[in-house]
């Protein structure tokens, strides 16, 4: 039975005004869902019900904005439906933009901070080991989870904000030490050292464990190399769109896995599955769908682009030039463009002839040009969604691989460390 | 017969779509038509308006619980959804509907070995109460 604060009925009764009302009560019939026995504060939230995909979610927007509503915490917000400034060199329709621009404008009213990113843990909104948060977009909730170790449970759109304006969340799950145990073991067997320094490793393997752990916390042991922070992010962007990761320990990696006792907290593992090269090599061929070299479009950054990613492309592309026939689009955001721009690293990208395209990415705005069928990514995420989304085909590969291939304007792939023997 | 738990209450009727692969309605389903649209999915192709769908549970983007939204507004979700364990994401899909729309959809969890017994193309009744039983 679901035991409240004076406070939390007090929003609940409209004492609070309609919006808090209207929030809570949405919220106390998800805390009944969840089976939660009260509520609990959190100090930091991150909404995804900023995408924009028709007139539902602007009409839930906006009749939380005329109702007044404000958010109760800091709430970064993920991306939008459109890139404000660049839209009209895209696709998008006026109609879209302006729709997808109003719902951006009712939620900045309610007082979310228009960072505009699915990567909103490399922004200054970054959460710390432990502070309770609500967050939703699922690569963002796995990495505060896993990597940050901040606790929130998977939160989806439209709960987001609830959580936001009332500042609570029902007491469960991942917001509580008990239920963060590691459930499942997979076990890297004889995976050779070179792939793992592969800067493809973290994505496919990410992909092949979202496609393992099913509803289930996974533990990834026998990780021999010390991943960067855009490897770990770009495994839990794939294990989180693969499969419902909310949550992983890395042993040795993650703040949560020192140790395979920690990670389990001290229990046993349901599962333990092996992982070999073969799985992997297998994993890595599922998120490619093209066959041929044919290629419109090199697309990178889901999640988006951060600085030392872009640091990473711009000597691979300095003094280069993209083939005509093939646009190069790098989706981030505003404040790591202009950290870019700031140290330098912008002006070989632009100068290579990338674009780049802010508070959005392709999935979330109808921006590609019908000509483009054929794509190349080294986001597993991306791979991943295109196919069903956009109806493209697509070719996962290394940034390397990416950059190579745009310059060519066909498909090329190293695969010395990929192919089968 | 079957007893679920409704996670929220509602009476449906329909033909059952069922399938053991978990779905992302964001890049899965499209709401203009009602169709499942991932790829990868054993039921690609496959139109689930008006449907009993029976999915273990969500996956994926959390966006899954908007496209569901917008699917009800525009009359092309499905009829109910049965899932093994409660899938917090449908269940608010299907409040949220409520609050805006007056409409809402039976989201019924149920367990494993019940959901297994499901079979597609089965006309089902959803009652209230959670009970799930053939017609």
């Amino acid at each position: 039975m679901l035991q409240l604060t004076d406070r939390d009925r007090s929003m609940l009764n409209g004492d609070r005004g309609p919006a808090p009302q209207l929030a809570m009560s949405i919220l106390v019939r998800m805390a009944d869902v969840y089976g939660a026995g009260e509520l609990m504060d959190i100090s930091q939230a991150h909404v995804d019900s900023t995408i924009y995909l028709g007139d539902a979610t602007l009409e839930f927007a906006e009749r939380l904005a005329s109702l007044g509503a404000r958010v109760a915490v800091p709430t970064s917000s993920n991306v939008s439906g459109v890139d404000e400034c660049g839209w009209r060199d895209w696709a998008v329709s006026p109609e879209w933009a302006a729709k997808a621009a109003r719902q951006m404008l009712a939620y900045e009213r309610m007082g979310a901070v228009p960072t505009w990113t699915c990567a909103p843990y490399q922004t200054n909104m970054r959460p710390s080991f432990g502070q309770q948060i609500a967050w939703g977009e699922s690569n963002a909730i796995a990495f505060a989870n896993s990597v940050i170790g901040a606790r929130t449970e998977r939160y989806p759109d439209l709960l987001d904000i609830c959580c936001a304006i009332t500042g609570r969340v029902p007491a469960i799950g991942l917001h509580l030490t008990e239920h963060r145990a590691g459930q499942m073991l997979l076990q890297l067997v004889d995976v050779p050292l070179a792939l793992q320094q592969d800067d493809q490793f973290f994505a496919v393997l990410g992909h092949l464990v979202g496609t393992l752990a099913g509803d289930r916390i996974p533990v990834i042991d026998a990780v021999v190399v010390q991943p960067a922070e855009d490897e770990l992010k770009a495994f839990a962007a794939a294990a989180s769109s693969s499969g419902r990761v909310a949550l992983f320990h890395m042993i040795g990696v993650t703040p949560e896995a020192p140790t395979l006792e920690a990670a389990f907290q001290g229990r046993a593992p349901e599962q333990t599955i092996a992982i070999t090269t073969a799985e992997l090599r297998a994993a890595r061929a599922e998120l490619t769908t093209a066959d041929g070299r044919e290629l419109d479009m090199v697309i990178l950054g889901s999640p988006h682009f951060s600085l030392a990613e872009l640091s990473r492309l711009a000597p691979l592309v300095a003094g280069r030039h993209v083939h005509p026939r093939v646009k190069f689009l790098v989706t981030s955001s505003r404040l790591m463009k202009e950290r870019a721009h700031d140290t330098g690293v912008l002006a070989p990208i632009a100068a290579f002839g990338a674009q780049i395209t802010l508070d959005t990415c392709i999935l979330a705005s109808p921006m590609l040009p019908p000509e483009i069928k054929t794509l190349m990514t080294n986001s597993a995420k991306y791979a991943y969604y295109a196919p069903s989304l956009l109806n493209t085909r697509v070719t996962f590969g290394s940034l390397a691989d990416c950059v190579r291939s745009a310059i060519e304007g066909r498909v090329v792939r190293d695969e010395s460390l990929w192919q089968t023997a | 017969m079957i007893a679920g738990r409704a996670v929220v209450a509602g009476e449906a009727e329909g033909e059952a779509l069922v399938t053991s692969d978990a779905l992302s309605f964001w890049g899965g389903y499209d709401f203009h038509t009602g169709e499942i649209i991932d790829k990868r999915h054993p039921l690609a192709g496959v139109r689930a308006a008006g449907r009993i769908l029976a999915v273990p549970f969500s996956k994926g983007s959390s966006t899954t619980t908007a496209v569901l939204l917008e699917a009800v507004r525009a009359g092309t979700a499905p009829a109910a959804i049965l899932t093994t364990g409660v899938d917090s994401f449908f269940a608010l899909a299907s409040i949220v509907a409520d609050v805006m729309y007056g409409k809402s959809f039976p989201v019924i969890a149920l367990e494993a070995a019940d959901f297994a017994l499901l079979r597609s193309g089965e006309r089902l009744v959803v009652e209230r109460s959670g009970l799930i039983r053939t017609k």
